[in-house]
């Protein structure tokens, strides 16, 4: 890891002396990251992509702004952060709906879906198209705040102190979002899952256990 | 002091991201021994964390990486400048 960060700042120091193409080698381990944030905010693929490449050149464009007191991957993720959420601001206002973004700190039901006999669901499910489909799903359907915690804590692996400063919101307050947007999903899926895996069927049961 | 079910949900984040006291952790495994509900509560949120988190679950659109280092070639060319405010 530390050898990563130090290779990624001498590419960053040559980058700036001149060699630009070497930008192409510093940013080739992000690029699924930086589409993977924008997309669960846009939720719409071709509008992620381009959202990816602008933050990508941005972030060519501003090199010099990376200080090296935060990761590069961390830099580099708060600026696909801000882009997703300034585009989804324009669609929104173009669609006049705003309604989602109203709902700050919705009170409701954060119960967890109950079940006594739950099996592992194995990693091996994945190879089915509609179980990764439904994961990304139930994501898309968290509301904003939640999901914008969502991606930078579970799904790009941010700690607190990054995801609460990415988005401008307390530790605490990132805290509450990602336990209710895991509870939600949770709530969403785990039934699913134990419909719609053979993990569940007795006879294939047991394989799994 | 014995938790209750409602409880142990709170502390589910804390939990997996193990964030607990000592003290805490060892109360909600004593309850977690005794209650299947809470046990099933907590592995399937933990299974579920791990299903949508792993690299097959997201995809990239096909020809994406190539698009956009087409894109990037182009603005290479450029020289960065001194940019300021989209990261910081």
């Amino acid at each position: 890891m530390q050898e990563d960060r130090q290779h990624e700042a001498e590419l960053i120091r040559r980058i700036l002396g001149g060699e630009a193409d070497l930008f192409h080698e510093l940013i080739r381990p992000y690029e699924k990251m930086v589409y993977v944030t924008i997309f669960t905010i846009l939720r719409n693929e071709t509008e992620a992509e381009d959202a990816a490449q602008e933050v990508m050149i941005n972030a060519f464009r501003h090199l010099k702004s990376f200080r090296g007191d935060s990761k590069f991957s961390t830099w580099l993720i708060t600026i696909a952060m801000n882009e997703g959420r300034q585009r989804l601001r324009k669609i929104k206002r173009a669609a006049e709906d705003s309604l989602e973004d109203t709902i700050e700190e919705p009170e409701g039901d954060f119960t967890p879906a109950f079940l006594t006999d739950w099996r592992e669901i194995p990693l091996e499910a994945l190879e089915r198209k509609e179980l990764r489909q439904k994961l990304r799903q139930a994501v898309e359907t968290l509301p904003k705040i939640y999901r914008e915690v969502f991606v930078l804590r579970d799904l790009q692996e941010m700690n607190q102190e990054e995801t609460a400063a990415a988005l401008g919101i307390s530790i605490p307050a990132a805290k509450v979002r990602l336990h209710r947007a895991r509870m939600m999903l949770q709530k969403t899926l785990v039934p699913y899952l134990k419909e719609n895996t053979p993990a569940r069927k007795s006879f294939f049961g047991r394989l799994f256990q | 002091m014995k938790l209750e079910c409602k409880q142990v949900w709170e502390h589910i984040l804390e939990y997996l991201d193990q964030q607990l006291t000592p003290e805490v952790r060892a109360e909600i495994e004593k309850h977690l021994e005794n209650c299947e509900a809470c046990s099933a509560i907590l592995d399937s949120t933990r299974n579920v964390l791990i299903l949508t988190a792993d690299n097959r679950t997201y995809e990239l659109p096909v020809g994406y990486s190539k698009r956009l280092h087409d894109r990037l070639e182009m603005v290479l060319r450029e020289k960065p400048d001194s940019g300021n405010t989209s990261g910081d």
